[in-house]
């Protein structure tokens, strides 16, 4: 069984945002085809018309874990008062904390994002981390109250998989009972089941869905794919080696020559 | 009075946070800020404004 995320069983390993799709009604049917069970969500300025109040209604109606992000902040304080802001909305102890470091590949300032989750892990919440892969950092975390660690595959939107598999095949053996997820970097479904294979618990994508020219079928194949890689590792796959090993048995074979 | 609403320099005639909200036409769920700090839903009437008070006011939206 998989692990749980701050006691919830999620019921698949994919959780997906909901940024960016062509429309609100494919973004419902990229949720309701796939099946993810979590939806990354974000807090920004309200109009006049209550656009807000319109995607409360769908999300809310879709049935998943609501995971309110602080995405764009670069501040300790900004992140604490929007995950405030964010637990009022959301209802919801759950953060996704986002602290941005770089303005280019968006990497998270791990040194803010260590005294954040501090804060805000003592104040209650159930702290999700947009963190590297750095094995230090993702200790520091724990410390801190985190239960769940999310280093990124790649930066955010890249579509480039997973750059660094040896850093998070070893976060992996670090923290053999940490909840951990690739979030941020996926492209294709091959990545995220790459990433299931590693042994992590769940995978977060947004982009690699929402912008693809059928989101509801990527949505789909994404599905697959994590479903796919999680059973690969528990099947406990074979070692890769150099040399060819005949898989038909050589005895019984008919002396032809 | 003059207020900084949603980065919107605005003359409005609430003097608390609750009653701006009513007078903007925010209904649902919001949560506020007042000069960057966190207003939680019940304190809001408690809240006086203050001549150049920069509020924030935000709703569910999407994300990743």
């Amino acid at each position: 069984m998989g692990k749980t995320f701050y006691g919830v069983e999620l019921p698949n390993p994919l959780m997906l945002g909901t940024a960016q799709y062509p429309s609100p009604a494919i973004l419902e049917e990229a949720f309701r085809a796939s099946g993810a069970g979590v939806a990354t969500v974000s807090l920004r300025r309200e109009g006049a018309g209550g656009a807000g109040q319109t995607f409360w209604q769908m999300i809310s109606d879709l049935g998943v874990h609501m995971l309110p992000n602080t995405a764009g902040c670069h501040t300790v304080k900004e992140a604490v008062t929007t995950a405030h802001m964010a637990r009022e909305v959301f209802d919801t102890k759950w953060i996704k904390l986002e602290l941005i470091g770089h303005t280019d590949s968006l990497q998270p300032d791990v040194f803010q994002l260590v005294e954040a989750a501090r804060i805000l892990s003592e104040d209650g919440f159930e702290v999700f981390p947009y963190t590297t892969e750095d094995l230090i950092v993702g200790e520091r975390l724990l410390e801190a109250g985190c239960e769940v660690l999310m280093p990124w595959g790649a930066p955010i939107g890249s579509g480039r998989g997973l750059n660094n598999t040896y850093a998070l095949r070893a976060m992996r053996a670090e923290f053999p009972d940490v909840p951990l997820v690739v979030d941020a970097g996926i492209g294709l479904p091959s990545h995220a089941a790459a990433a299931m294979e590693l042994g992590f618990d769940a995978v977060l994508l947004n982009t690699a869905v929402a912008r693809a020219g059928d989101p509801v079928a990527m949505a789909k194949a994404m599905m697959g794919a994590v479903e796919a890689g999680q059973l690969a590792c528990e099947a406990d796959p074979i070692e890769a080696r150099d040399m060819a090993v005949a898989s038909t048995p050589v005895i019984g074979k008919a002396f032809l020559t | 009075m003059k207020i900084v609403l949603n980065g919107e320099a605005r003359e409005v005639a609430a003097t608390d946070l609750a009653g701006l909200l009513a007078e903007c036409g925010f209904s649902g769920r919001v949560a506020t800020s007042l000069n960057e700090d966190f207003v939680p839903a019940g304190l809001r009437a408690a809240q006086t404004l203050t001549d150049g008070d920069r509020v924030e006011v935000v709703a569910p939206m999407q994300g990743g």
